[in-house]
């Protein structure tokens, strides 16, 4: 029975100003309508452009479920492909990265494609003659995903033709990625030290919302991150503090901390912790970094550059920028209750090594599926995914510091323990899905 | 201790399985040297521990972590306790440097971690660098390559 497709007001009805309904996390129908309005309607993560660095170079991956191609075509743009063959529908690459030189060929039956997804060639293709294939779907070649927009190397795409243009819906929140982006010495990034990929059961939407929960860390992480301090209170009187006790030891930082650190948010569901001060804001200087940064961009500058310390910045929907660890994660919904997280790092191009270093240590503290401080988090997720099936009560609570008549779509800071940025990006998600029920 | 035999190194690797098994980790923590590392590769064939991802790189600061966190009341993924289960093969002993005071074990192996309803079964290459310490086996380095390391999993609690 479908409840939800075609009922625009079913739909807008699970979310409420301070309560989001169980089925946002739980109903395989509203999961198949995220798919179609939510990740259609908005400009979704691809990759990043270093992932493809050369002409025929391609990187797989997905928007939303959709399986899609990331290829660096012969004029260096990079393009994004549906990967699936015109034809008969064969996916036309399985593995991830690789180079496909000046064309795709397709397994099954030979048909080739330019770069641009454009039919090239197929095999006896006199045979073709009265058909009309110039006219059909399989003569269009490998359809290109209409909207694309490459923002200082990170590479966007919108499925569908309604939804906001790129600089429309980002706006101003486009600073966290600049800020990341700045940190290197000459303004360029490069994906490297390989990729984190963790299994979650439970709905892509909790990890965003994670984000931004500042009341949960010295709780959930008492486990891990409180125990790392005890540890480290054993050491001997002046040993030097570990760079993964640096890391580990902010998680379990008291609410006051949390409170004072402040939540922006920005129109159309992004927005960030960490406006004054963050996890990061406290770790050792890496020699020789901080000159690199005033010799590119002069004291002040470097400066300013380096005190920004946002903690996580949420693009609406699914990706997670962390700029002072140059870290993303992206949330690829599998259905209503599966997610594959994905942690991508970078390197800081003229930067020094150690950086990339700290990145990946942080990457494997706090990201990986051996993490520590990852199992707290997964099993309170978890713990949800099952609990929301609870019928004596449907509905989940984001009121923490709700003031009547709150404002959507708009720049402000607030609270840093504040729900607001999970209001606004439940606001985001009802504004999108309805855009084109 | 002199240099120790063959079949003392074996007798090693198939004991450390089976301290994990028993749950008995702060005897097996003391299994490592002092600066021991546990490394599980993320990549086949990954020779790079710091510039390239590892699913575990880590010393006995870390592996105390992990073992006290394991201990404590608000340790929720563990509520309740994940158990594991290994089977190993055979542990081949590769190399006898008897100077350097060095000896490379590698043990092919199963591993199951299993909790609640949910049973893992995970195939692994463990590479044992061993060393006597004040008449004691040690280990430099217990490297584990898991068959599928690039896979995604989800959480992986003990210890392979």
């Amino acid at each position: 029975m479908s409840r939800y497709r075609g009922n625009v007001e079913a739909v807008r009805n699970l979310i409420r100003e301070t309560e989001v309904h169980r089925d946002v996390y739980i109903d395989d129908e509203v999961f198949q309508l995220e798919m179609e309005h939510l990740f259609g309607n908005t400009w979704v993560y691809v990759g990043h452009e270093s992932q493809v660095p050369n002409e025929g170079d391609y990187y797989g991956t997905t928007i939303g479920t959709q399986p899609v191609l990331m290829v660096r075509h012969g004029d260096d743009t990079v393009r994004v492909l549906h990967n699936r063959c015109p034809h008969k529908g064969t996916r036309i690459t399985t593995e991830t990265y690789g180079n496909t030189g000046k064309f795709f060929r397709c397994p099954y039956h030979a048909w080739t494609f330019r770069t641009d997804g454009t039919l090239r060639a197929i095999p006896l293709a006199k045979g073709y003659e009265c058909a009309k294939l110039e006219e059909s779907h399989a003569g269009a070649g490998m359809n290109p995903v209409k909207h694309v927009h490459n923002y200082r190397g990170f590479v966007f795409a919108k499925l569908n033709d309604v939804g906001p243009g790129f600089e429309e819906f980002f706006g101003e929140s486009l600073s966290s990625i600049d800020n990341m982006v700045d940190r290197s010495p000459v303004g360029r990034l490069q994906v490297a030290g390989g990729v984190l990929r963790y299994m979650h059961n439970c709905n892509w939407k909790m990890l965003v919302e994670n984000q931004t929960d500042t009341c949960h860390p010295m709780v959930a992480h008492e486990s891990s991150a409180g125990t790392a301090i005890k540890v480290w209170d054993n050491a001997p009187p002046g040993a030097k503090k570990p760079m993964a006790v640096e890391i580990y030891a902010p998680f379990v930082a008291p609410y006051d901390f949390f409170e004072k650190m402040g939540i922006r948010v920005w129109p159309n569901g992004h927005g960030h912790t960490g406006v004054h001060h963050s996890i990061h804001s406290n770790y050792s200087a890496i020699p020789g970094y901080f000159d690199k940064m005033v010799a590119a961009y002069g004291e002040n500058r470097a400066k300013a550059i380096l005190d920004e310390n946002r903690h996580n910045t949420c693009y609406f929907p699914n990706l997670m920028v962390k700029g002072p660890i140059q870290l993303i994660r992206l949330f690829k919904p599998i259905s209503a209750n599966k997610t594959l997280v994905e942690s991508f790092t970078f390197r800081l191009i003229d930067a020094p090594d150690l950086l990339l270093e700290r990145t990946l240590v942080y990457n494997r503290l706090i990201n990986a599926p051996t993490s520590v401080v990852g199992h707290d988090d997964l099993e309170v997720y978890e713990r949800a995914q099952e609990g929301l099936k609870v019928d004596a009560n449907q509905w989940v609570n984001v009121g923490r510091l709700y003031e009547p008549g709150e404002q959507t779509d708009i720049t402000a800071e607030s609270n840093g323990t504040t729900e607001w940025q999970m209001r606004n990006q439940f606001r985001a998600w009802s504004k999108f899905m309805a855009l084109s029920m | 201790m002199a240099a120790p035999t063959n079949q003392e190194l074996i007798d090693f690797v198939v004991r450390e399985a089976r301290l994990i098994d028993e749950h008995r980790l702060d005897e097996w923590l003391e299994l490592f040297a002092d600066d021991g590392i546990y490394w599980m590769p993320l990549e086949w064939g990954q020779t790079d521990p710091k510039l390239t991802a590892s699913l575990m790189y880590e010393d006995k600061l870390l592996l105390t972590i992990r073992i006290e966190r394991l201990k404590g009341n608000r340790t929720f993924s563990q509520k309740p306790r994940s158990r594991c289960h290994h089977v190993l093969q055979v542990p081949q002993v590769d190399k006898r440097d008897e100077p350097a005071n060095e000896y490379l074990t590698y043990t092919p192996m199963h591993y199951v971690e299993t909790r609640h309803d949910e049973q893992q079964l995970y195939a692994a290459w463990a590479r044992h660098t061993l060393t006597v310490v004040d008449g004691k086996l040690k280990i430099k380095l217990k490297r584990v390559d898991l068959v599928n390391c690039d896979a995604a999993f989800g959480n992986i609690q003990l210890f392979m």
